[in-house]
Parts: structure tokens; sequence; C-alpha cells
């Protein structure tokens, strides 16, 4: 167990931008495509993962004396299971119309490698505390990307936001279908390397792992 | 090698030693003299849309550049002709219908994304003017399908809509085209003089083919690419293309659609085909298989673009499984 040296401020603040899960880990990609045509559904699936990513850290960092190594993976996978259940079955009740949408990729948040990776790498090795602000700080970065991605596709893509038209005339289709995704996640991922470069003197998405 | 100059200083240099006048410029601009004759087909049957639509084309890939290069502090290169060049090959590969924004929008996604954040010239993996006409296609469908019936006149601007050849042979069959030409030789002539529905450029398949040839004799492209690609699509015409097996047309395929100007000048694009004959063959045979494929089975009526596309994914990959043996090299032991 190695001790926390890091102050709760930097965990955040890691995980919002050092380790930004999209925009400089690029794990997780797949919802980041997939569900970020428009905002609503982009920021519901940013809760949802915020959620589970504290609640799993605080978990997996509770019970991390008692989890034997050779079996850790299928441990994490039933506490991350558990809580997606919840979140799947919390939404499904109270936000049906969003639910009825982006259901399956609230499902599938069993699998989003971000989620592995914080529990591996943070929450099975500090204390509680900790653990869950790093967990949010992870959630919230992966919240921050999906905001930012659908509000460019989406205003781009339908000249809306949130469904409330902004722009009329004929908008960018491409933005809405994945091939846009891919493209603004990829600019958007440049941006973030340049201001990390120019103005915090980081050395780009390759100096983060 | 050692070199005395007209200062007499002896300067040492790497090699090539010997250089001939060809340049990257030279044979850019030539190529744009080789779609001359498509373009001023494309004048002659689309009218001043034509011009509008390739001059707004070639406008903003130009200044797009130009600003590009400028904005990251490098020199630009906008002299050596191949912004010109993918603004006209995409200007060429629009509908005369199309509205101002959309040779603008296309040109400076071009440039910006598919050329210059890729490297430049040189380093881009699609060719630009393709994907820029896809990147146009995807975002704008229904003005990007908006064909004028060919006119003739440089009058009378009230161009009637009408369905491209492959639309209507996708759509409502041979018997239907033949009856829109006439019979089946004024049909020929049709699609060879460039008298039918379509991109710009596309159309004259002739023009087309006389820019290729001056392009061939001043080697700047090799028959490698272009005749496996139309060789594959005939043969695909002529086995799948009509009722049962063998029997089908292969001219109305090879003549129709973007076919030549895609082959003869999309396709043999120097930076994303192979660079090895043998695989500039492979490459040929690709995109003429998945052209038939898209015609045949597709969604689309016309293939050639994606094909193209497709195939400059594998370029490199071709490439390096078709590398020639050195001269000399020892075949290594197998274990």
């Amino acid at each position: 167990m190695s001790a926390n040296k890091k102050s709760n401020l930097e965990i955040l603040k890691n995980g919002l931008f050092g380790e930004n899960t999209i925009f400089r880990m690029a794990i997780s990609l797949c919802p980041a495509i997939a569900v970020t045509s428009g905002m609503k559904n982009g920021v519901a699936l940013g809760i949802a993962v915020v959620f589970v990513q504290t609640m799993v850290n605080m978990t997996i960092s509770m019970i991390r004396g008692f989890i034997h190594p050779k079996i850790r993976i299928p441990i994490f996978m039933l506490v991350i299971a558990g809580y997606v259940t919840i979140i799947d079955m919390l939404m499904s009740t109270y936000a049906r119309p969003i639910y009825k949408e982006i259901g399956l990729y609230i499902q599938i948040i069993v699998a989003f490698a971000s989620i592995f990776a914080r529990a591996e790498v943070f929450a099975s090795k500090n204390r509680v505390w900790p653990s869950m602000v790093d967990g949010f700080a992870s959630g919230a970065g992966f919240l921050l990307a999906m905001i930012v991605i659908s509000f460019f596709r989406e205003l781009l893509g339908k000249g809306e936001l949130f469904g409330y038209s902004i722009i009329a005339g004929n908008p960018l289709l491409i933005m809405v279908l994945p091939a846009g995704g891919f493209i603004v996640v990829g600019l958007l991922m440049g941006f973030f390397n340049w201001v990390d470069i120019k103005f915090f003197g980081g050395k780009g998405a390759s100096g983060a792992g | 090698m050692a070199v005395k100059n007209k200062e007499n200083k002896l300067i040492v240099s790497v090699s090539p030693h010997v250089r001939d006048g060809e340049s990257v410029g030279r044979i850019m601009w030539s190529v744009n003299l080789a779609l001359l004759p498509a373009f001023i087909m494309a004048v002659y049957y689309f009218g001043p849309r034509a011009v509008y639509v390739t001059g707004l084309s070639i406008l903003a890939a130009v200044l797009t550049e130009h600003f590009f290069q400028k904005g990251i502090g490098r020199p630009s290169t906008i002299h050596d002709g191949s912004a010109v060049l993918t603004g006209l090959l995409l200007g060429l590969n629009l509908p005369a219908s199309v509205p101002f924004y959309i040779p603008i929008a296309g040109s400076f996604f071009v440039i910006t994304i598919v050329k210059m954040l890729f490297g430049g010239l040189g380093y881009n993996v699609f060719n630009p003017a393709l994907m820029g006409r896809a990147f146009l296609l995807i975002t704008w469908p229904k003005a990007m399908t908006i064909w004028y019936e060919p006119t003739a006149k440089f009058v009378g601007m009230d161009a009637t809509t009408t369905a491209t050849p492959l639309g209507v042979l996708k759509e409502e069959g041979l018997p239907k085209l033949i009856q829109m030409f006439g019979d089946k030789s004024d049909m020929y002539l049709g699609m060879l003089s460039g008298n039918t529905a379509g991109s710009l450029g596309e159309t004259s398949a002739l023009a087309l083919l006389v820019g290729a040839l001056f392009l061939m004799a001043r080697r700047y492209i090799t028959w490698h690419i272009p005749v496996s690609f139309l060789g594959t699509v005939a043969l695909f015409a002529w086995v799948f293309g009509g009722e049962g097996f063998f029997n089908g047309d292969p001219l109305i395929h090879v003549l129709s659609g973007g076919l030549f100007l895609g082959a003869f000048f999309m396709a043999t694009d120097y930076v994303t085909c192979p660079t090895v004959r043998k695989g500039q063959i492979i490459f040929g045979i690709g995109c003429g298989a998945i052209t038939m494929l898209i015609r045949l089975w597709g969604g689309f009526p016309e293939g050639v673009m994606f094909a193209v596309l497709l195939m400059n994914c594998f370029a490199p990959l071709i490439d390096r499984s078709v590398k020639p043996e050195l001269f000399g090299a020892v075949k290594e032991q197998k274990q």
C-alpha cells in the first residue's frame, strides 16, 4: 500500500486534465463517439459514469485488503456490475426518455476501460477518501470530455443545443455521424495537447502515461 | 561527389547528383493542364456554372492552404500547383447545381484536415479531392445529388434536373437507360462526349482520355493503375452486370460515372497509391472490384470514390507486401 502523496486538489486536477480519460488516455472512446451526437445524451452518460466511478473506487478501496491479487479482475467486475445495475435501474425509472436512447451504453459502462483502470491503478492501492476523490475526478474528466465533444457535434451537426434550435441553415450532417465524432475528438485532443505544451510546459499526450 | 561551381568553390553533397528539370510544381501544373479538356467540356455542357463551382473550389483551396501555412509559420507552397489541382479536381467532382458554400466548405475541409493536418503534400493518406467529395456527399446528401441535364447553352439557367446514367441503371434498369438516349450507339456516344448528367468533369470520357494520354506521353502516370482498374470494372460488368452470368455490357460501366476521372487522375495520385508496379496493379484491381461491388450490389449508384479511398488505406500495406528484393540479397533461411 503506497502512501497517498498527492493532495486532493492534485488528484482532481489529474483526473480532469492530466489523465483525462478521452483526451489524454484515449480510452473509452466507443461511448465518446456513440453517445455524443447530442448534449443531453452525452451529459447523461457522463453523470452515470461519475456515479459509477466514484462508488466503485470507494468500494474497491474499502475491501482492498481482502482481494486476492489473482482474482482481482473478477472482483472489480462484480463491484462495477453492481453499481451499473443500480444506475441502470435508476435511469430507467426516473429518466425514461434518455434511457430509451442510451440505455445500451449505460449497461456497457461495465466494460469501460477507464473504470477498470482507476480501480486497478488507484483504488486498490489507496485509502478510501483519496480513492473517492480520484474516482470522482476521473468521472468528471469523462463528463467534461462528453460535454465538450457533444457541444460541438450537436451545434455543428444539428444546429441545436440540448434539443433547442440555435442556428438555422444547413448543418454539417457529418458531425452527428461517427466520422464527425472522430474528427471532433481528434481535433480536441490536438487542442488539449497544444494548450498543455504551450501554457503548462507539458509534453503532450505522450507525456501523460 | 564534388562539383565545381561558378565561384570555384568545392561543393560536396549527398546523392542524387544528376537531376533533370522535373519538380513537384511542374508535374502538378501538367496534371492541371491535362484536366483542361475535361474542364472545357464541362463549361460547354453545363455553362457558366461550371466555371463558378470550379473557380470557387480552386480559390478556397488556394486561400486555405496559403493562410494555414502562414498561420503555422511555414512558407506558403501554393505556387507548386498542388492546391490548385486539389481545388480543380474537387470542383470537377461536384454537380453543377451545388450552392456556393459547398465547394468552399469542401476545399476548406480538404486542405486543413485531409492535407495539412497530416503533414502537407506528400504525407496525406487519402486523395484530398475525393475525400472532399466524400465529406460533402455525407454532409449535404441532398444538394450533392441534384444533377442538371447538360444543355450546351451558355444562356438560360433554368436547367432541368435529371438522374445520372448510373442512377437510372440502378433504379430503373438498362431498357430505360437506352430509351433515355434513343438507341444504344447514341448512348455510348453521349457517354464518350459527356452529354450526360453527372459531376462537372466526369461526364466526358473522351476529354479525360485526351488529358490522360498527355500525362502518359510525358510519363507522369503509367498504364498500370488505370488499365487494371478499368479492366477489372469491365470484367465485373461483363460477368455480373447482365441477366445471369457473362452477358453484361462492360462498356456502360466503363464509360459512365466517375470511372475515367477516378482511374486516370485520382487513383494515380503519387502520394496515395503504391509505388511498386506490381503493387499498382493490385491497387487497380482492388479499386475496380470495390467500385463494381458498390455499383452492382451497394446502396450508392456510383462507387469509384469510395473504392479509391478504401484502397488508399491499403496502399502502404500493398507496398510492403510486394517490396522487390534487393539485387544480390540473400534469401532468409527458413527455420
